[in-house]
């Protein structure tokens, strides 16, 4: 009985937050235009979301502005992690505060502080922009995953590599990588997923005509939003539901045998 | 090899240094000037003024209102599923993760569609003869909009601290003659500390400072400190009070970052 009410618990909060999403994909599939009635079922919004460019590009500059600024702040986190962990204490842990800012700093603050920097150094709005900001605000996020990692790594293991005369590169990479991968990962699929979701930086340092999908639809909402948009997220959406549960499944197969 | 290490620093010092660190002096530059170069403090006492002191006020009630929910919510579910074993442990975090991968405006924009006079969840109401409810253009529903978006921020922080308690120490407590109500309040509560400020944190300070929300599910009348701040820099395009109105939430969010350094130093309430 007890813990048919803890179910029961679990499930209605997981039903609170997919809720707005399972109302997405129906909306996705409905062939009228406006939100407030059901007009029968059709494929037209999918249809036109190919030929529509203007999302198709947004979706193009969110894909690259994500891989690229995870990517990089996965490289840059990763290697400030190794360092930190020669570094003394009081310094360590400076850096670990400012490290801490732009993840407790409001989105806004850091947005518009980014956008004063840009206007101030004279670099163009765009791409650009869009990337530093994202790499930025991505790096904490692989810290603060790979750091954990870090700690429990023997660092014995390390110096044995040297001591039996493996040069400190490939040290690094057959002994210390694979131990800190799992954190490395997680950090990294953190920050892609932060890049995809952002809104409020990439609108302050987003350049004219340049959209992410995030930006596109906030100017959609004040002028009618496109069905496409709906079919598209939905399409995202299932597509890393479908990964995700295949990466889940596998590792339990192997358990079994 | 220490000299090595130090040298690996330098690309992250110098990467926080200038996106960090001078972009923050560049808000206290602009908080603290006017137009024409020279120091005064009227931006910032600009909040005091009728209509930001409402924006502000409103803000802190509504995002504070969230951050409550969201905590009594959250906690006995984290409790619950830190009692799952640890070989769930990622599933459970994708689980809570997975919707941000639907974009945030959207799912806003959903819950337009599920709370809406004739909006699905008054069509399901009806069919079970039940009042409809009328939340769409209220603080009502910008408070479910925040618990909504932030929920997820709530749950992973208590979710990774009350699973990483050692049940040896629950058991020890009960074979000690505590009962669950004592274990809760002198064992897990106090362990879970961290878990807590860190939580509070992510959905506080997010609550406190947005601008979307309020537009979408308030209907654009009430509005959010964040909404004034947002709309001196695009469209009234005074940088300087946006700055200094931003640097008075900063103060909110100092108190909060101090707060975490006093009751989480190794970190242990971190969301991954």
């Amino acid at each position: 009985m007890k813990s048919a009410a803890k179910r029961i618990y679990i499930a209605l909060i997981v039903l609170f937050l997919y809720a707005p999403i399972g109302t997405l994909m129906v909306l996705s599939f409905n062939a009228s235009k406006t939100r407030a009635k059901w007009g029968g079922f059709s494929f037209k919004w999918y249809i036109a979301l190919f030929q529509n460019e203007e999302i198709l590009r947004a979706l193009a500059n969110t894909l690259l502005i994500a891989l690229l600024s995870s990517l990089i702040a996965t490289v840059i986190g990763t290697i400030a992690c190794i360092a930190m962990t020669g570094m003394k204490r009081q310094a360590k842990s400076i850096l670990m505060g400012i490290t801490n800012i732009p993840m407790l700093n409001a989105d806004i603050v850091t947005g518009i502080s980014l956008m004063l920097l840009y206007i101030s150094l004279g670099i163009r709005f765009g791409m650009g922009t869009i990337l530093l900001s994202h790499i930025t605000f991505n790096i904490p996020y692989v810290i603060l995953s790979v750091m954990p990692r870090m700690k429990q790594l023997n660092p014995s293991t390390y110096e044995a590599a040297l001591d039996l005369g493996s040069s400190p590169i490939n040290a690094f990479f057959k002994v210390v990588f694979p131990d800190l991968l799992p954190g490395i990962l997680s950090g990294f699929l953190m920050a892609f997923t932060m890049s995809l979701d952002d809104f409020i930086i990439t609108h302050f340092t987003k350049g004219v005509g340049v959209d992410t999908l995030s930006t596109k639809i906030y100017t959609e909402i004040k002028k009618g939003i496109k069905p496409e948009m709906y079919a598209l997220s939905s399409l995202i959406f299932v597509t890393v539901l479908t990964l995700l549960v295949l990466i889940n499944l596998s590792p339990d197969k192997k358990e079994k045998k | 090899m220490t000299s090595n290490k130090k040298w690996l620093s330098v690309p992250y010092i110098f990467w926080s240094a200038l996106f960090i660190v001078v972009p923050l002096g560049m808000i206290l530059y602009y908080g603290l000037t006017d137009r024409t170069g020279a120091f005064t403090l009227d931006n910032i006492i600009a909040i005091t003024t009728a209509g930001h002191a409402k924006a502000l006020r409103l803000s802190l009630l509504l995002s504070l209102i969230s951050t409550i929910i969201c905590f009594l919510l959250a906690y006995p579910l984290a409790m619950i599923l830190s009692q799952v074993q640890m070989k769930r442990h990622n599933f459970i975090i994708l689980i809570f993760i997975l919707p941000m991968w639907m974009n945030f405006l959207l799912r806003t924009l959903a819950w337009q569609t599920l709370l809406e006079k004739n909006g699905v969840i008054n069509h399901l109401l009806t069919f079970l003869h039940l009042p409809a409810i009328k939340i769409i253009n209220t603080p009502a529903a910008i408070i479910l909009g925040m618990v909504y978006n932030f929920l997820p921020f709530m749950i992973l922080p208590l979710y990774n601290a009350l699973a990483k308690i050692d049940p040896n120490v629950i058991n020890a407590a009960h074979d000690l003659g505590a009962d669950h109500l004592h274990t809760f309040t002198r064992i897990i509560l106090p362990l879970s500390i961290p878990g807590i400020i860190s939580g509070v944190t992510m959905v506080f300070i997010p609550a406190l400072t947005t601008f979307v929300i309020s537009s979408l599910l308030g209907g654009g009348k009430l509005l959010l400190i964040g909404d004034v701040i947002d709309q001196e820099f695009t469209r009234t395009s005074n940088w300087h009070l946006g700055s200094g109105l931003s640097m008075v939430l900063m103060i909110f969010i100092l108190v909060n970052m101090v707060l975490s350094a006093i009751f989480d130093k190794e970190g242990e309430g971190s969301m991954l």
